[in-house]
């Protein structure tokens, strides 16, 4: 059954959601044999980035065992910036997490087709960086042999966690998340494991995705449920999406301090978290497109559409720069006025400028088609999306702690070795986990494509613009 | 694994496998659902049909009832939501009453982020579980796995299956009828 690898001709279209003379069948090969090859002809790329992405999760497992044994003083982190590096990219991974939710859920709900070929790899994506994020307030707390009094559980200690705090709010917000997306990202996984099972042929393989297929035959009356489930869960993703990340703005929006206590927090944290996830697909789908050669499935009008998200999130966060400005004068509060000097010609306006640059200058390119659609460009913009967006939490986190209301107590901020030796390990992390997904596991739907060239097919036969034409003109 | 011939047997019962039902494979999902649609007006009623895609109209087609998972999700996400009130309400008042700055035990406001958080979780675990459980699985072993090219029914192939035990069943007949609505193949599979 198996047939040999095919390198599918590079056709690229930048008005179509899949490549020229598509069927069921070369869509199931293309993505299934990238599962299926025997490990001796997996692509460069990804080895040498599996070892990469391996040293780094080494280096990560080092700087724990290192901050486990001696305690959270190796950090940068004293009185009265307290929160500093760990918290930074706790926010900033989870933010890159939620793109991929708003791929799977929000986009579902909106019949957008063009996300079938990316959510796959996108809800990875969410999930890796869900873990990424989640070790980050764990490791914070100091003890965290103790952080399962985080959880509400009766025991002999007679304590309960406060659910009047934020920070608690946190503690279900985020593992609800990581849950409902790996729920939901196993769900989708489920008919195409058994496209795995059905097309491997050495018995061990065909046992190993038998197992997590779960006996996934194709019944209708199976189909009418996971319908249902699939839809309902989307449902509930996308406010469950938008709840985690306003939960997080609340952290810093319940408390008080000059540049954390603002309204805007809520809808400017999720807009950036948007923002940055996009960024973050790009830049992973770009060398995994190329290496793998699905220019068939992910086509240049899947990086325009999501070029298009990023400029019009972009905007949003830019606007809440704006109004951080804005009400800083209009509240006519001294505390929130001598912050906005801080940032601007502070002793980190270099890190405040750097965010301006990054998050709202540069992205301007965005506007341009031709831009969006040259993808070494894209990739660029993409990389300063994502660091810029990791300046957005530095500046919220370290410039707001570092000068509050009286000068006596102020202070300042370096991060050491430790500090980034554990950012960069999480990637490590993050990549690795990746790596193994796209090795082990479909990274694109395939019976979701299957279904696209189905709606395809009946459009060219019926002669008119149907789901598919209408989502295009979105 | 999924080659597995046949059950154990009940003792008594000869080694001879039973009928399952007949297969008909089609190539294109259409002709499924007209199948499907045309088993059903004969009078047919132990139908099942498989397809790589999620078919719209086959449902109709089959006559399905529309699922209950909808009902268990919704009392999922009710007692996720109520639970976890209902948890921070107790702990609140009773069980670890702290005041802060005089402010009221029972500030209802700030436990909705949790209860909204506590109905997703359950709700989620409801769909999903539910989904799972309401369609048998996981079932390893069921015995269309044995007809033949029925691993290419996750790729490009579309097939209907009466079984054996509806009242209609008849092996020469039903055959008839299965290949008169264009089936590329009907074949007899065995549990």
């Amino acid at each position: 059954m198996q047939s040999q690898r095919v390198r599918p001709t590079v056709v690229e279209t930048t008005d179509a959601l899949l490549g020229p003379k598509q069927t069921y069948r070369t869509v199931t090969e293309t993505i299934s044999d990238i599962v299926l090859t025997p490990l001796r002809r997996t692509p460069w790329g990804w080895r040498i980035g599996f070892v990469v992405a391996g040293l780094g999760l080494l280096v990560y497992l080092y700087s724990l065992a290192v901050l486990f044994t001696v305690g959270v003083g190796i950090w940068g982190i004293n009185i009265p910036v307290a929160w500093g590096f760990d918290i930074i990219n706790f926010v900033w991974w989870i933010g890159i997490g939620h793109a991929g939710t708003l791929i799977s859920a929000i986009l579902l709900l909106f019949r957008q087709d063009w996300r079938t070929s990316i959510n796959r790899a996108a809800e990875a994506m969410t999930i890796f960086a869900v873990v990424c994020a989640g070790i980050y307030p764990l490791i914070h707390t100091g003890r965290p042999w103790l952080d399962y009094w985080l959880l509400p559980y009766p025991g002999t200690l007679g304590m309960w966690p406060q659910f009047r705090s934020p920070l608690e709010w946190d503690v279900f917000a985020v593992s609800t998340y990581a849950t409902v997306s790996i729920l939901f990202w196993f769900v989708g996984l489920i008919p195409d494991i058994a496209v795995l099972r059905d097309r491997a042929r050495h018995p061990l393989v065909k046992m190993f995705y038998g197992a997590l297929s779960l006996g996934w035959r194709g019944s209708a009356k199976h189909w009418q449920r996971y319908e249902v489930a699939s839809l309902i869960l989307a449902g509930l993703s996308t406010p469950l999406v938008l709840s985690v990340h306003s939960i997080i703005s609340f952290d810093f929006a319940i408390s008080q301090l000059p540049g954390w206590h603002v309204t805007v927090f809520p809808p400017y944290f999720v807009a950036g978290a948007v923002y940055c996830g996009f960024a973050m697909v790009i830049c992973l789908l770009i060398p995994i497109r190329r290496w793998y050669g699905l220019h068939n499935l992910i086509t240049l009008k899947h990086f325009d559409l999501m070029g298009k998200v990023m400029l019009a999130s972009g905007l949003i966060v830019a606007y809440g720069y704006f109004c951080e400005i804005f009400y800083a004068w209009y509240s006519a509060s001294l505390f929130e006025y001598q912050l906005i000097l801080t940032r601007t010609i502070g002793p980190y306006a270099w890190s405040y400028w750097a965010l301006i640059l990054l998050n709202v200058a540069i992205p301007q390119l965005l506007w341009f088609k031709r831009l969006r659609t040259n993808l070494p460009l894209l990739f660029f913009v993409s990389v300063c999306i994502n660091i810029g967006m990791w300046f957005e939490r530095w500046v919220i986190v370290v410039l707001s702690l570092h000068r509050d209301f009286l000068p006596s107590s102020w202070g300042f901020y370096t991060p050491t070795v430790w500090d980034w030796a554990t950012y960069i390990g999480s990637f490590g992390l993050f990549f690795f986990l990746f790596f193994l997904f796209i090795r082990l596991l479909p990274m694109i739907a395939i019976f979701e494509v299957r279904d696209l060239v189905h709606k395809t097919h009946e459009e060219t036969a019926h002669g008119h613009v149907g789901e598919t034409g209408r989502a295009e003109l979105a | 694994m999924l080659r597995r011939t046949r059950r154990q047997l009940p003792a008594g019962a000869a080694a001879q496998p039973t009928l399952y039902g007949l297969v008909a494979q089609f190539d294109d999902p259409d002709k499924l659902i007209q199948a499907a649609a045309q088993a059903r007006s004969a009078g047919y009623t132990k139908l099942d049909a498989f397809s790589p895609i999620p078919l719209h109209g086959l449902e109709e087609a089959l006559g399905l009832r529309r699922t209950r998972l909808p009902w268990l999700i919704f009392a999922g996400g009710l007692a996720g939501a109520a639970g976890i009130f209902a948890l921070a309400t107790w702990v609140n008042l009773v069980a670890y009453p702290i005041n802060i700055g005089g402010r009221p035990l029972f500030s209802w406001p700030a436990f909705i982020p949790i209860t909204f958080e506590g109905m997703v979780l359950l709700a989620s675990f409801a769909a999903v579980f539910g989904m799972i459980l309401l369609n048998g699985l996981p079932m390893p072993y069921h015995p269309v796995f044995n007809t033949p090219n029925f691993e290419r029914a996750t790729t490009d192939l579309f097939f209907l299956a009466v079984e054996s035990s509806d009242p209609q069943f008849d092996l020469t007949k039903t055959r008839q009828f299965l290949e008169s609505l264009g089936a590329q193949q009907v074949s007899s599979v065995n549990n």
